[in-house]
């Protein structure tokens, strides 16, 4: 199609559409940046522990980067997009952006020259928050440290990075309103309600999208992916071998660490390094509401888990009791998953200790051998566990460069069928190999 | 048994495949640079190189690295005639006890091998496996700078031996 037959096209469905999309809106003026002794110290302090549920710093900060300053990669299936500055800096953050202005990009999604932003910013999510927590955040943000940086263009390739067709992805899927209590449900519940749905947005990750990115209301909570990774089901269909309860996923989501879970790996490990700065009693009615979502294990799983966790009590789903002696020729047979586990894993994952003690997980009992794909192990393997920087922390070795990608996916086959006691996953040398490419790039 | 390439010499090795290689390094081959630390990957002094990326040789069995070239620091050179990084370390006198030396080393040299001239916080981020006790962190770097240099400008005395 020639270029002037996609601007009509185009045109035509701006135009056509017109009845259910989202108008761009007026810009707002913009203002001198705010001094810090203009916003009350309480909102300011209340604004910095919203932050931490809300995650903001992971987005809108580069590796390496000063916080809040733009720049980090986010790969959707459409392209690239950056998270923007958002420190205070006139020029090249929201320096000059009002209350009002901020509001609306929170609540609409629109910046405060009126464009639509791009839903990977979850207005989606953050329309639901309360007048006085948006006006907390503002404060938060607005006395952060300003810090001149340029956000990357976007990598968007066509039609996506047309700002205005984001009119039509509203008008389809954006619902706005602010979150309303259930009366039928607990206080604690209904708080962990408003903080996951809403700042949380942890749909975001964790419930699948459609074909043009929006998430699937009637499959909340089954399942998404993050950064490549895959975020597990948080409803009844929670493929943790060991069922969460509200007290495991508290101690999960505060401190990282519950015996019978593997701790945050991949995009969990700065959700759960921030929940760390959250009100104790917020992460705990997030916790609640997580684990009504994923509902009581029916008495077959519940039995289940109880098998296992005899089984790995007594030592007795471990690479121990395989033989991984001489007896086979290693110059002609295929890489060997037992062996390759009990000399580069077993000295760690088959201590027998807990991960409270400092050890690591049976992997048995881990999400990562029970989700319907191999992505997951697959980076942890590779990239192992890092603390966040500059704090102490969980730290697993990674093997990038040690497993050629034929011995990875044997490690990793092993580890499902023999340590999982689950049904092979398709593909794992092809995936091995897709996720070996990606980190050339 | 397993046919192992360490510093360019093919040795018959034979052991359990799941031994970790650092255990055949040191008991099967006398090659005792490398060092037990912790046996866990959490400390780096095992550290040596198998096909140009560091590893840890405490949690690498030697079944994956059959056909697999795998250098260690008595292939960086020797007492006599020291290659570049070993150069760099003896000048800038980087070694207090020693004991995370080698490791050290060898995670340095395969930064090299792949970035001739990394800034100093490249170097920092990629020797973040290794850990030192005596705190000789700072002359570690100026001697991976140093070892930078010498190998850039081709100024390094010999190419350092071959090795055992």
């Amino acid at each position: 199609m020639a270029p002037k037959h996609i601007g009509i096209g185009i045109l035509a469905a701006l135009v056509l559409t017109a009845p259910c999309r989202v108008q761009a809106g007026p810009a707002i003026a913009p203002i001198d940046p705010p001094a810090r002794s203009s916003f009350d110290p309480q909102s300011l302090a209340h604004g910095a522990q919203l932050a931490a549920i809300g995650n903001c710093n992971a987005c809108h900060t580069a590796p390496g980067g000063k916080p809040y300053a733009g720049g980090r990669a986010l790969t959707t299936p459409f392209g690239t997009i950056y998270g923007t500055n958002i420190t205070p800096d006139p020029e090249t953050g929201i320096g000059r952006w009002s209350e009002a202005a901020f509001s609306r990009a929170m609540r609409e999604g629109l910046d405060r020259q009126g464009r639509h932003l791009y839903p990977a910013f979850p207005y989606d999510h953050f329309t639901k928050l309360s007048d006085e927590d948006v006006k907390s955040i503002y404060a938060f943000i607005m006395t952060r440290d300003p810090v001149r940086a340029e956000t990357p263009p976007n990598a968007l390739p066509f039609p996506f990075n047309i700002r205005a067709l984001i009119g039509v992805w509203k008008g389809l899927f954006f619902e706005r309103g602010i979150w309303q209590p259930d009366t039928g449900q607990s206080a604690e519940w209904n708080r962990g309600a408003y903080l996951a749905e809403g700042l949380g947005h942890c749909g975001a990750c964790h419930t699948p999208r459609n074909a043009l990115g929006a998430e699937k209301k009637r499959e909340f909570f089954a399942g998404g992916e993050a950064d490549g990774w895959h975020a597990p089901a948080l409803n009844a269909r929670s493929p943790s071998p060991v069922p969460w309860t509200a007290a495991s996923l508290y101690a999960y989501l505060r401190t990282g660490v519950d015996d019978l879970h593997a701790v945050p790996a991949g995009s969990m490990v700065p959700v759960v390094h921030n929940l760390a700065a959250a009100p104790e009693r917020d992460v705990r009615a997030i916790a609640t509401y997580v684990a009504a979502v994923i509902g009581l294990p029916t008495p077959e799983r519940q039995s289940q888990a109880q098998q296992l966790l005899e089984q790995t009590k007594r030592g007795e789903i471990s690479v121990a009791r395989v033989d991984t002696g001489t007896s086979k020729a290693p110059e002609d047979a295929a890489p060997d998953g037992a062996a390759i586990y009990a000399g580069a894993c077993g000295i760690c994952h088959d201590s027998g200790r807990t991960t409270s003690s400092g050890g690591a997980l049976q992997l048995a009992l881990s999400s990562a051998v029970a989700l319907p794909t191999p992505r997951n192990l697959i980076y942890i393997i590779q990239q192992g566990i890092l603390p966040t920087e500059h704090e102490p922390g969980r730290f697993m070795p990674g093997f990038d460069g040690a497993l050629t990608s034929g011995q990875l996916a044997a490690l990793v086959a092993y580890i499902r069928t023999d340590l999982g006691k689950a049904p092979a996953w398709q593909d794992v040398r092809a995936e091995v190999e897709k996720i070996m490419q990606e980190k050339q790039q | 048994m397993i046919t192992l390439d360490v510093n360019g010499r093919a040795h018959q090795i034979d052991a359990d495949p799941a031994t970790p290689l650092l255990y055949v390094l040191r008991d099967h081959l006398k090659l005792n640079g490398a060092r037990f630390g912790c046996g866990l990957g959490q400390c780096g002094a095992c550290t040596v190189m198998a096909d140009g990326r560091a590893i840890f040789s405490c949690l690498t069995p030697i079944s994956v690295l059959q056909g697999r070239p795998i250098k260690t620091v008595e292939g960086l050179g020797t007492i006599e005639d020291p290659g570049p990084m070993q150069q760099a370390f003896i000048e800038e006198q980087a070694a207090q006890c020693g004991y995370c030396i080698p490791g050290m080393m060898m995670r340095a040299q395969a930064l090299l091998e792949r970035n001739a001239s990394p800034s100093r916080a490249e170097i920092r981020d990629h020797m973040t496996p290794n850990l030192c006790r005596c705190g000789t962190h700072m002359r570690i770097l100026r001697a991976i700078e140093r070892a930078a240099r010498a190998m850039q400008s081709g100024t390094a005395r010999g190419a350092g031996g071959s090795g055992r």
